[in-house]
């Protein structure tokens, strides 16, 4: 499934990142804390969270995330975008639904977790 | 070792928290060093950071590198770990309310440096500082 369609599915807006849209979404991981997708995902994955801070585009470029939903319509501030342009080359897209409504819709069309570790495997 | 970068970090400055990693990451990749180790080399030493930025005044980052290993330091002026044992433990955390509205504070710093490193050395006095080495195997 293509990012263009996950967008179409969650009725999202994108905020950065139109070029990209063609990009095959490998897998997924819903988390709003930071440390958890620092800690925990083992591969490239679409992140789906409602953490808005600038950490959030620092920790994409470390990660290799390949694509951002800001869940609960949470927009970040122009800065934390602006950041985003000019650091990560991959779509930004904010959803009104919550994020279990988001990452069930993505499950349903087949997008899997990303390879992951429980917090006990740390 | 030939140490090949340093930068200050500000205690507090979230702003600029995860600026040297995107350099570190730029070096890397020119000296040809796999993305998969420096993955684990970003992820750690992005740990690290933080909890300077987290928990300390000041401190500074310093990367060595010889043919076998890279090694990054960060040293810290700051309030010190009073039990690392402890503080090497998921789910322990003393951060701050600020800290946890951004995304942080989960208690699991510390043992995700562990994990991406290949040896973690930590000293800390309290109400002096912290020094943390992480070695990273590149051969």
């Amino acid at each position: 499934m293509k990012v263009k369609e996950v967008v179409e599915l969650i009725d999202g807006e994108v905020l950065l990142g139109d070029e990209k849209l063609n990009v095959e979404v490998p897998a997924a991981y819903s988390a709003d804390l930071l440390s958890d997708v620092l800690a925990l995902t083992e591969e490239d994955t679409l992140l789906i969270t409602g953490t808005v801070s600038l950490q959030v585009i620092r920790v994409a470029e470390i990660l290799g995330i390949i694509g951002i939903i800001f869940v609960r319509g949470k927009k970040p501030q122009d800065n934390v975008i602006q950041v985003a342009q000019k650091r990560l080359d991959i779509p930004l897209i904010v959803t009104k639904k919550t994020m279990f409504e988001t990452s069930g819709l993505l499950y349903q069309k087949g997008i899997r977790p990303c390879k992951n570790r429980s917090a006990r495997e740390v | 070792m030939e140490k090949i970068l340093d930068f200050k970090i500000k205690g507090r400055d979230f702003i600029n928290a995860g600026e040297s990693t995107s350099k570190m990451k730029n070096y890397f990749k020119k000296i040809g060093i796999s993305s998969k180790i420096i993955k684990r080399i970003l992820v750690a030493s992005y740990e690290a950071e933080l909890n300077v930025v987290a928990h300390a005044d000041s401190g500074v980052m310093e990367i060595f590198v010889d043919e076998d290993k890279i090694v990054v330091t960060v040293e810290d002026e700051g309030p010190g770990i009073e039990d690392i044992d402890r503080a090497m433990q998921e789910g322990f955390s003393t951060a701050s309310d600020e800290v946890r509205e951004m995304g942080f504070g989960a208690g699991m710093g510390l043992p995700n440096i562990k994990r991406n490193s290949d040896d973690l050395e930590i000293e800390s006095e309290v109400n002096k500082g912290t020094r943390v080495k992480m070695v990273f195997n590149v051969s």
